[in-house]
């Protein structure tokens, strides 16, 4: 299995291939993952520019740990195949399919990949997919998406098309959301995949954002799609435990690994009582506090 | 003239001021007013070969230069000197009176656009001599340069020579650097386009040291004198250069109660001054004196009463107009008191702290600030080496990577402010603290702060871009890059044109 499925991605910054300045070193910002994208953000006439760029970048630039997703253009267009052979051939980490609406549209892809895998020498399996839900088509078939290859490692919900598919607009609310990310973690945490949501874009909206990532957090999604550094910080803070989490989840796993000994099921940690249950999330806590740099403990 | 021995090595001579030649105005029937520049330079009996000066604190909004210049060139004057505290690009007409011989020499803290290029290119027959803010008063009071007339723009002026910086229509809050002008130089012509009752009190510089007065319809424009507020940045890696900078600080023995300070007004030196505010207030920690060119987010604290006392010598922007205006605790003082090294003690040297910019820093910690890695004269000094070699703890920002080019490299391509007073060199990848100061690395000791050697961070750089090729210079000179103290520290040589190797 690719030890990358499922690695931290609280953060996932979106940044325009064309721009040299944008992703020549984005890794100062330390986010969890950067998305450069052939899609939207590239003109029609400009997209072999952009792959050039982007193969470049992906062999010349030491990204320092921090995971390299392309954004491929969909597969209703022409460039899908000369995408993906770019992405392999520069050797990303991943790849972001967008508009997905079955889990077709996800095997055509790793298929393509294959081949550009074999066309040029790259190990099997080491580069990951991930989908974009997109549609109300897409977003109902979120679990047969989430299903549909052994290498995809999470989807993640593009709202700008899917309030057009819906026949709304953005409203700031994130009422005409409900649903679909409602749907979408269900069905990732039922595949066992990640899970991430829409970008937030008005920048100088900072309490709207945070508003929206603790609601998206509470909901159990993995990360946010941002669209600007000054994102990452505040993204970060809200998708990493607090020490007094850490410090509950590590008396959480210490007494049950204890008490499991002595065959003691029920006892109280802090006065509150605490029993098997908690201990695959107190466990979650840890393995999180650790991928985020913040865990000092011993376990 | 002689060569750099080190940034404290004239500490303790002594030396004999120089003096102007002063015409004596005894008869108090004498009128001071003139009627136009063309009749006050005749009066100053202007010819070749003269030396005239000028102040910059109307910035890229000055009239006055030009103004002077364009009368000079019309009388067919030739090899003139102009003695500036700076020039920008708002003096780019001067350009084809340097191509015509009548300006041959050039004096000033630094230059920006088409002088630059002219002096760069060879244009220029004399030299340019770049001084400090401090290094100019030394070497005017110690006669290295003569001043024949100093032309000095007033905000307001009466008809006997009193000026202020504040009101009119011009209203740039000090007039610090021009103080030594009026002291100094054998004749002094006030030009104001706003004419106030006498006295005009409190004067910046006062009616004893004044010749002449002429009024011209206007001396600037005030949208280029001083800007609006500037909008913190949002620039995420320039915040996180001004945190890194604020932790430093923070962490230094030095920050107490009574502290003392100066910063830029680049985006991460105001984002830095915005951070520490918020510190202080959470310690409630003020600041003695804030010291230097001033900008808006240090009136703010000083407003909030997070600093005692602001000493000014320069205003970016109308909030620092307005503070000087209004603040009891704002105060106007020369570029002596500010920055003469050769003085009996200029306000630099009380600081604990002075957060400074780069173009270039090498792995000396030599900083460059006046050419650019082209090779270009594109900048100036300003204070920048009078402050490093004041503060306890100098700073300097500088992103790693100025576009393609690295600001952290093995030779600067000219030493502005010497090594040895840099303290701590900030950037986006990094900190790197002088290895000089180990009291320092001692009190970083803990602190979570990505430090690292300054050969490390030019290797980091040079990893991303490359090491790049030393400019290509001409053999002759342009330039001197003088130190504050009088000696010469580098020179700056004509520019080669590009070629690519073969």
């Amino acid at each position: 299995m690719n030890p990358n499925l499922n690695r931290l991605r609280r953060s996932m910054m979106f940044l325009n291939c064309q721009k040299p300045g944008l992703i020549k070193d984005p890794y100062i910002y330390k986010p969890d993952s950067i998305m450069l994208d052939l899609e939207d953000a590239v003109a029609e006439n400009q997209k072999d520019a952009a792959r050039y760029s982007l193969y470049h970048a992906l062999q010349e630039i030491d990204y320092r740990g921090v995971e390299r997703v392309v954004r491929i253009n969909g597969l209703d267009t022409p460039h899908w195949k000369e995408d993906v052979r770019v992405c392999v051939a520069g050797r990303c980490d991943s790849i972001r399919i967008p508009k997905v609406e079955s889990a077709q549209d996800v095997v055509t892809i790793e298929k393509a990949m294959e081949e550009a895998e074999e066309e040029f020498g790259v190990e099997k399996g080491s580069i990951l997919l991930m989908a974009a839900l997109e549609s109300c088509k897409g977003v109902i078939n979120a679990y047969e998406i989430c299903q549909s290859s052994p290498l995809l490692f999470g989807v993640a919900l593009s709202g700008g098309d899917y309030t057009k598919d819906l026949q709304t607009t953005i409203s700031g609310t994130g009422v005409e959301f409900t649903w679909a990310r409602g749907m979408m973690i269900n069905a990732a945490r039922a595949a066992g995949v990640q899970c991430f949501d829409t970008v937030f874009t008005n920048l100088d909206d900072m309490d709207g954002f945070i508003a929206e990532t603790k609601m998206i957090k509470a909901m159990g999604f993995d990360g946010k799609s941002i669209v600007n550094p000054r994102q990452i910080e505040p993204t970060h803070k809200i998708f990493t435990p607090t020490e007094k989490e850490i410090i509950k989840a590590e008396k959480i796993v210490k007494e049950v690994d204890e008490k499991k000994a002595l065959g003691i099921g029920v006892f109280t940690v802090d006065g509150k009582m605490i029993d098997i249950a908690f201990y695959p999330g107190a466990k979650r806590t840890i393995e999180l506090a650790k991928a985020a740099g913040v865990y000092e403990g011993d376990l | 003239m002689k060569v750099f021995q080190g940034a404290y090595a004239r500490h303790n001579q002594t030396y004999k001021k120089a003096a102007p030649t002063v015409r004596g105005v005894v008869d108090p029937n004498e009128s001071k007013m003139v009627e136009s520049i063309a009749e006050v330079l005749k009066k100053c009996g202007i010819k070749d070969g003269m030396t005239l000066s000028f102040h910059h604190h109307f910035r890229e909004g000055d009239y006055v230069v030009n103004m002077v210049m364009e009368e000079v060139h019309k009388m067919g004057i030739k090899d003139i000197t102009i003695c500036a505290s700076s020039l920008g690009k708002a003096h780019n007409p001067i350009v084809p009176m340097i191509e015509d011989g009548t300006v041959t020499g050039i004096q000033s803290s630094g230059v920006r656009g088409k002088i630059g290029e002219a002096i760069s290119t060879g244009k220029l027959q004399g030299y340019a001599i770049m001084r400090s803010h401090g290094g100019r008063v030394r070497a005017i009071e110690e006669g290295d340069v003569h001043i024949d007339i100093a032309f000095i723009g007033a905000p307001t002026c009466d008809e006997y020579g009193n000026m202020r910086a504040v009101g009119g229509k011009s209203d740039c809050g000090v007039l610090s650097y021009a103080v030594v002008d009026a002291m100094y130089a054998d004749k002094v012509v006030a030009i104001t386009d706003t004419l106030v009752p006498y006295p005009n009190l409190p004067a910046s510089i006062s009616q004893i040291y004044v010749d002449y007065v002429v009024k011209v319809d206007e001396i600037g424009n005030p949208a280029k004198i001083a800007t609006g507020a500037a909008k913190p940045t949002t620039d995420v890696r320039k915040i996180m250069m001004a945190n890194y900078c604020t932790q430093f600080v923070i962490n230094t023995p030095y920050f107490k109660n009574g502290f003392t300070y100066q910063t830029g007004v680049g985006g991460a030196s105001i984002a830095s001054t915005i951070s520490l505010g918020e510190i202080m207030r959470e310690r409630g920690i003020k600041m003695g004196l804030g010291l230097g060119g001033i900008a808006g987010p240090m009136c703010k604290l000083l407003e909030e009463g997070l600093i005692e006392k602001l000493v000014d010598t320069q205003d970016f922007d109308l909030t620092a107009i307005e503070s000087i205006k209004n603040n009891p605790n704002h105060y106007e003082i020369t570029g002596s008191e500010y920055a003469n090294p050769m003085n009996k003690g200029a306000y630099v040297n009380q600081l604990d702290f002075v957060i400074l910019a780069s173009l270039e820093v090498d792995v000396n910690f030599n900083c460059n600030v006046v050419v650019d890695s082209n090779g270009m004269v594109t900048g100036a000094q300003g204070g920048h080496p009078d402050t490093a070699a004041g503060a306890k703890c100098t700073i300097v920002i500088a992103p790693l990577l100025q576009g393609r080019t690295p600001a952290i490299c093995s030779n600067v391509t000219t030493v502005t402010t010497p090594g040895e007073t840099v303290d701590v060199v900030i950037t986006d990848y990094g900190i790197a603290i002088n290895p000089r100061r180990q009291d320092l690395i001692e009190a970083m000791k803990g602190v979570k702060l990505p430090f690292k050697t300054i050969e490390e961070l030019r290797d980091i750089a040079y990893s991303i871009v490359g090491e790049p090729e030393p400019v290509e210079f001409g053999d002759r000179v342009v330039g001197i890059i003088e130190s504050r103290d009088g000696t010469i520290i580098d020179v700056v040589r004509q520019i080669k044109p590009f070629e690519f190797n073969d």
